[in-house]
């Protein structure tokens, strides 16, 4: 691990330089395996909705305000698939010291979402996120198209008009 | 491998690619970058009323950027870590620039292969670990090389081998794993459709250090194997693994013979409303590190997990929190939730759930042999037989909305905690006995603003005393909040040390960009990862964070 600004520098322009011909609609979202409830591994890649789009939230069981935007996105979750067909994801980052606390948690709180546990932060890492809670918009294309780090009372409202746009087929580029 | 070489092979496997495939254009059109960014920064003052010092370079800074590129089955990647210097509380070890991380990775129909940087896990841990916390400090990631091979449909066998990194630098051990993992529901075609799930795993972590103790003749190879299995079915999931270490004398274990185990059970059920989970575990003599003379959180190999409530709240997260007792501990665990439904007498119109935790840790029952000039196996210990308490925690959490503007969280927990052992204070100190409440009330004004209160005591008679906090949060969804929090040592026997800790902080969010300021005191905290606690110290001034995920 010598240090060097040169080589960092080097590194970026090589990095940079294959980015630049990426075009939209290339932001995917990453295959990583994760463990399903069952203890299974589920790969990342497989994730899919339809045509709809998908919210994948990056949370802990102890995690205060991950729990909070989950629970209050919870009371609102069953109209937001009506109206709108999206999926949420929510992937625990919880380690072998509380995995085995999330489907109890989960059952527990009645959450209707998709759950899958990342113990040792793959998934986590390969979307860049730092801390929890974390949150990615994915359109019916499969691109990843937002993103949030952590949650206020209210966040979720503007989630959900994102989602609204991304169900109607706008866009939400800014 | 020097990093020269490493940018060399990865020019040369797009050159080649470049020279080989048409269309090579379309190819690098389909690769993506994402990353992330932190820095933060404070300015220290000192504060003689709360024990804060300010360092000589009144300034001091941590900073990362994580980089990954990914094109199809190729991804490589590296992270730029700087301190300048490490922040106040942060391991000593870190301190200058450099790239920490860098690695490349391709898949192979079945084959995906590492060099490089990479962090991993076996099982739960208990044989090895590699693992990052980066707002911590913990980070005991692989360099060398990883593969695994999925060998068949539910089949993964992943062999590894290289060197920790510690701080800027390596271990002094050579690290080497092998584990399989075998999924029976989809190995066998007769248990295809059966509701009951089942995978086993096995591992071998085995760790290479010359001996140049010359006191004592010490085994160079340590090897550490594990076996678990996780059976689930519908609504019941029980989770088990075993570890055995051969002899490995360390400072840990104050370099005795004795192998060493660990055992690691956790069983849940849960319906809809309902959850359940028992717990239980044991480790003996367990530390595992690929530098025998290591302590703290470096060159861990393997991790052993506590069994006890992750708390979140600040007196209940930072004054008194466990973590696993390498050398010896014996812990069990029982959590449930339960949601009221709403309607229901206790539900009421809007529902209401309640969460009871109790879990206790006690070392494990010792003997000691006084074998110091023969054998050096140390002890014998009763497998079933508990010894002294370390800690003890029963809490129960109620969450309850009252109305569409008002809901609450109420919290309560006593503990026992043993300073004497967790923080390695002085024999005759006394074990801590402390009752904790704390309501957590928000406010609702409009759908995005909103009023978070956090009130909080804590009883004790021993160690600093009584505290109070209290916290009011206003936010303004979705990009503004700001706080204000007051902690105060009220019951502190000492009438000089009845200090308040105020502290105010703002923050902005603007999608994966989050940019927060504070200014005031912080209590001196501890602060647990990777099964060990460290003590951060008192600090007042400022605060300044910047975090971007792209």
């Amino acid at each position: 691990m010598k240090k060097s600004i040169n080589k960092l520098l080097f590194i970026v322009a090589l990095l940079f330089s294959f980015s630049v011909t990426a075009q939209e609609g290339s932001n995917t979202v990453p295959a990583v395996n994760v463990l399903k409830l069952d203890g299974s591994t589920f790969s990342t890649g497989d994730l899919e909705n339809d045509g709809k789009p998908i919210i994948i939230n990056f949370w802990a069981t102890w995690c205060s305000p991950c729990k909070r935007e989950l629970n209050n996105i919870a009371e609102m979750y069953e109209e937001w698939q009506e109206e709108t067909g999206v999926k949420i994801v929510a992937i625990s980052i919880d380690d072998a010291r509380n995995m085995a606390k999330v489907a109890p948690y989960v059952n527990g709180k009645a959450w209707e979402y998709e759950v899958y546990i990342d113990p040792n932060g793959d998934f986590k890492r390969a979307l860049g996120v730092n801390n929890v809670p974390h949150t990615f918009l994915v359109d019916g294309k499969g691109s990843i198209v937002w993103q949030h780090n952590s949650y206020s009372e209210g966040d979720e409202y503007e989630l959900y008009e994102l989602v609204q746009k991304l169900a109607e087929g706008e866009s939400i580029e800014e | 491998m020097n990093l020269k070489k490493f940018v060399l092979i990865l020019v040369s496997i797009f050159g080649l690619s470049h020279l080989f495939s048409q269309n090579i254009e379309q190819k690098l059109s389909q690769g993506q970058i994402r990353g992330n960014f932190q820095f933060d920064m404070q300015y220290y003052r000192e504060d003689s009323v709360i024990g804060a010092q300010q360092p000589n370079e009144q300034v001091l800074s941590n900073g990362f950027l994580n980089l990954v590129y990914t094109n199809g089955n190729f991804t490589t990647g590296f992270r730029y870590e700087s301190y300048q210097n490490a922040l106040l509380g942060f391991p000593e070890g870190y301190q200058g620039n450099g790239i920490t991380y860098r690695f490349a990775t391709y898949q192979k129909e079945k084959l995906t292969v590492t060099a490089g940087n990479f962090y991993e896990q076996f099982g739960n841990g208990l044989s090895f670990r590699a693992y990052e916390e980066r707002g911590l400090g913990y980070d005991n990631a692989m360099d060398g090389i990883r593969i695994k091979y999925e060998l068949m449909d539910g089949v993964t066998l992943t062999g590894i081998t290289g060197k920790q990194r510690l701080f800027f630098d390596y271990g002094a051990g050579i690290v080497r794993g092998f584990d399989t993992d075998f999924n029976l529901n989809s190995v066998f075609s007769d248990l295809k459709d059966s509701k009951t799930k089942i995978t086993v795993g096995g591992s071998v972590v085995s760790k290479y250090q010359q001996d140049t103790d010359s006191r004592y003749i010490l085994p160079e190879n340590v090897s550490t194997v594990a076996g678990r299995v996780n059976v689930n079915r519908g609504k019941v999931n029980v989770n088990a693994e075993y570890a055995f270490k051969n002899n490995d004398p360390s400072s840990d274990n104050g370099f005795i013979y004795r192998n060493g185990e660990a055992m690691f059970l956790q069983t849940s059920y849960s319906q809809k409303g309902f959850g359940l989970v028992l717990a239980a575990k044991r480790n003996d003599n367990m530390s595992f590190r690929s530098d025998r003379t290591e302590a703290q959180q470096n060159l861990l190999i393997n991790y052993l997990p506590a069994l006890t409530k992750q708390h979140t709240y600040n007196l209940l997260a930072t004054l008194y929190p466990y973590a696993t007792q390498l050398n010896g501990e014996i812990a069990f665990q029982a959590d449930l939730i339960y949601k009221f439904k709403k309607g229901s007498l206790i539900g009421g119109k809007r529902g209401m759930d309640i969460q009871m935790n109790y879990s206790t840790a006690n070392n494990i029952d010792t003997t000691s042999l006084n074998d110091e000039n023969t054998i050096r196996q140390g002890y014998t210990s009763d497998f079933f037989k508990i010894g002294e308490v370390y800690f003890k925690d029963f809490n129960f959490q109620i969450n309850k909305k009252f109305s569409k503007k008002v809901k609450g969280r109420f919290t309560y927990a006593n503990l026992v905690y043993n300073q004497k052992v967790i923080e390695g204070k002085q024999e005759g100190v006394p074990n801590i006995f402390a009752n904790i409440g704390i309501a957590d009330v928000t406010y609702k004004f409009t759908t995005r603003k909103s009023l978070r209160t956090e009130t909080q005591v804590l009883i004790t008679d021993q160690d600093q005393g009584d505290w109070a906090t209290l916290l009011l949060e206003y936010s303004y969804s979705p990009h503004w909040f700001i706080a204000i929090m007051d902690q105060w040592n009220y019951g502190n026997k000492d009438q000089d040390k009845q200090v308040h800790y105020y502290n105010l902080s703002a923050g902005y969010n603007n999608k994966g960009n989050r940019i927060t300021m504070s200014y005031g005191r912080q209590r001196a905290g501890i602060f647990c990862v990777g099964g060990v606690c460290r003590v951060v110290p008192a600090s007042n001034g400022l605060y300044l964070s910047v975090t971007s995920s792209f």
